[in-house]
């Protein structure tokens, strides 16, 4: 097996794990700290014959991606902040209608334009709550650019899989750091592909087990003349209002995410079964914690380290069995404690969860979650 | 009439439009184009966003794409930049694409994408009972104008033209052959096509302004529409304050999706290691 070794940044390493998984259609709008995923899927795409579009806005570059997952495209588009936030309503499109899709957010400083462009994680809630209603949502959160390659790779997987829009959040420090990624030999991997129906008679587009099943998804152009809605929909696809419906729709396409919550886990854990403290972190503040709780453990203190990478669905069962040795909770983010209320509610009944948020723009040094560390204990 | 039943889920029939509305004659006329023209209903994608007119897709048997307020020629730009070979077509109205779509509307028409848009207008937003739109008449009458629209309505077939629109075309729902034909020729135009069709409303538009039903709401509308033929043989004291309908713009320009095609294969030329091999496994049906 052939491998490659590049040194590449993580949007860099977001755009080319996309392209490995069979990406065709990316359409955007400028945003830094995002740009650089624009610039090279422009470059790229045309090569393997995908396409490329900047839209006018964010709104319009999520709603073109809709239109090409349509049609059976691999579709991605990639933002931040301000530009997440005018995508939320097409996001709820796409949750409702079954529109596999990824969406990178390298977050930055909020609200509104804030302090362009230095790195947060505000945008926890916003990724889980940020469109109106009830909805499933998938967002990875790498924790370096080799995660950016992995995890993007998995969104594709999982959009595909689950017909559902994937967001990968990352944020300024992950997306512009550079570091050493292997890229995996094209042959050595399985491209996700999405299951599709056989035949057009009797296709019914929104047919699925009510516990949480997956529709097959036929793309347009192929004889199947389906009516894809915004409205709540039966099963034919037809707009309906009558409760029975929205009841049976909106259980199952909630189901679809929630009942595999915990298969769809994925974390980072060290050191947590003999620890007094658990310290929880994701993205980049992670990297300052990881070293801080290394620290920490060399000098005899009982300390582990717990960092999701899958933050939606919150894996609740898993971090309440990995957190149970903890005494305590110490969670740093660069936002005021929006991963912090998912600890607390999936592990904070029996212990206090300490919240170390950090807005102004800065990162996280290991001395800071040191220090926050030793008081904590 | 029943051969173009076809055209149509019937299933789904009724629709829920009011006694008299132009939105059945306008999707009426769609789909005769579409039968004269004898396209292939597979490869038609038909996208709509949000409002009365919008509905319409929900009934027709093609591939259909009802999407969120205003942004249904941004969703039909991702349909037809990912599959060129599809037919598709835009229905929309007043608000949907003069107001919070005007944005998507406008560079669509800047990229010439072939896209074929038809705009129904109605003066009015009727889906959420008669507030004043982008196209409400200057002292007309909304349930948001209640002392008269002190606003300007959009020449939106000059502001398609402006903005790059090769081919633009208006008729109204009292015009239907006209009608008819435009769209025809709209669909085969290739580039970015608006036919705006002028159209009643007598359940908000009429009555709150008090012109009557839907025969008098329809004649309001013809009332005030001259041919462009016809027009340009008279004096410009006759065509003062008229609406002019029939073919008004086109002209040949490259088209986005062709022109893109063409970069694709100009780069792979240059680099021929980077064609993907086969193209995207689950992509090769429904390729070009």
């Amino acid at each position: 097996m052939v491998e490659k070794v590049r040194l590449m940044q993580g949007n860099e390493a977001c755009t080319m794990a996309a392209i490995a998984a069979g990406l065709e259609f990316y359409a955007g709008y400028p945003i830094t700290p995002s740009t650089e995923i624009a610039e090279m899927c422009s470059e790229e795409l045309p090569k393997v014959g995908g396409k490329f579009i900047q839209m006018e806005d964010e709104i319009g570059s999520i709603s073109a991606c809709i239109g090409a997952s349509l049609t059976g495209a691999k579709a991605m588009t990639a933002t931040s902040g301000p530009g997440f936030s005018l995508m939320q309503e097409a996001i709820g499109y796409a949750s409702l209608c079954e529109i596999p899709l990824v969406i990178i957010d390298v977050q930055r400083v909020g609200p509104s334009t804030g302090m362009p462009t230095s790195p947060a994680q505000g945008d926890v809630m916003q990724a889980r709550w940020g469109t109106h209603g009830d909805h499933p949502i998938i967002a990875l959160a790498p924790g370096n650019v080799k995660e950016c390659y992995e995890l993007t790779f998995r969104a594709f997987e999982l959009s595909e899989k689950y017909r559902v829009p994937v967001i990968v959040l990352t944020d300024e420090v992950i997306g512009h750091m550079r570091e050493k990624v292997v890229l995996p030999d094209p042959g050595s991997y399985k491209i996700p592909m999405r299951a599709m129906p056989q035949n057009p008679a009797g296709y019914k587009p929104y047919a699925a087990d009510p516990n949480g099943g997956v529709p097959l998804m036929a793309p347009f152009g192929m004889g199947y003349r389906w009516h894809c809605t915004g409205l709540f929909h039966d099963e034919n696809g037809a707009p309906s209002s009558k409760p029975a419906v929205a009841s049976v729709l909106m259980r199952r396409l909630n189901l679809k995410v929630e009942n595999r919550a915990d298969d769809l886990a994925d974390y980072f854990a060290e050191g947590l079964e003999d620890c007094d403290l658990a310290v929880v972190s994701f993205g980049s503040s992670a990297m300052a914690a990881l070293s801080a709780v290394r620290r920490a453990r060399s000098e005899g203190y009982k300390v582990g380290m717990f960092r999701p990478k899958t933050i939606w669905p919150f894996p609740t069962a898993t971090v309440r069995r990995l957190l149970a040795p903890a005494k305590r909770i110490l969670v740093p983010e660069m936002n005021l404690g929006q991963l912090a209320l998912e600890i607390e509610r999936a592990a904070g009944c029996e212990r206090p969860v300490i919240r170390l948020g950090k807005v102004n723009g800065e990162l996280f040094h290991p001395d800071e979650v040191f220090a926050a560390i030793k008081e904590a204990l | 009439m029943a051969e173009f039943l076809s055209y149509f889920r019937q299933d789904r029939l009724p629709h829920i439009w009011c006694p008299g509305c132009g939105n059945g004659t306008v999707t009426g006329a769609l789909v005769r184009a579409i039968d004269k023209l004898g396209l292939d209903k597979n490869n038609i994608v038909v996208v709509s966003g949000i409002g009365c007119s919008s509905r319409a897709v929900g009934y027709l048997d093609f591939d259909t794409l009802h999407t969120t307020h205003g942004r249904a020629i941004a969703f039909a730009t991702g349909v037809k930049l990912a599959r060129p070979r599809l037919k598709v077509i835009v229905i929309t109205g007043d608000g949907d694409s003069a107001a919070i779509g005007g944005n998507h509307f406008i560079h669509a028409a800047r990229r010439n994408i072939d896209i074929t848009t038809i705009i129904i207008n109605n003066n009015i937003y009727g889906m959420t009972s008669g507030q004043a739109s982008p196209m409400t008449p200057h002292g007309m009458l909304g349930t948001t104008a209640p002392y008269g629209n002190v606003e300007y309505n959009f020449d939106l077939c000059e502001l398609a033209k402006a903005a790059g629109a090769t081919y633009v075309a208006r008729a109204t729902t009292y015009h239907y052959v006209l009608l008819e034909d435009l769209i025809a020729k709209a669909i085969m135009h290739k580039g970015f096509s608006v036919v705006e069709a002028l159209s009643q409303c007598p359940t908000y538009f009429g009555r709150k302004n008090k012109i009557g039903g839907a025969v008098d709401t329809l004649n309001w509308i013809k009332d005030q529409t001259i041919n462009v033929k016809a027009a340009a043989a008279l004096p410009p004291e006759k065509r003062e304050g008229k609406i002019l309908i029939g073919e008004l713009h086109s002209i040949e320009k490259a088209e986005f999706t062709q022109q893109y095609l063409e970069v694709i294969a100009k780069v792979q030329r240059a680099n021929p290691s980077y064609a993907r091999n086969k193209g995207v496994p689950g992509c090769e049906l429904n390729s070009d």
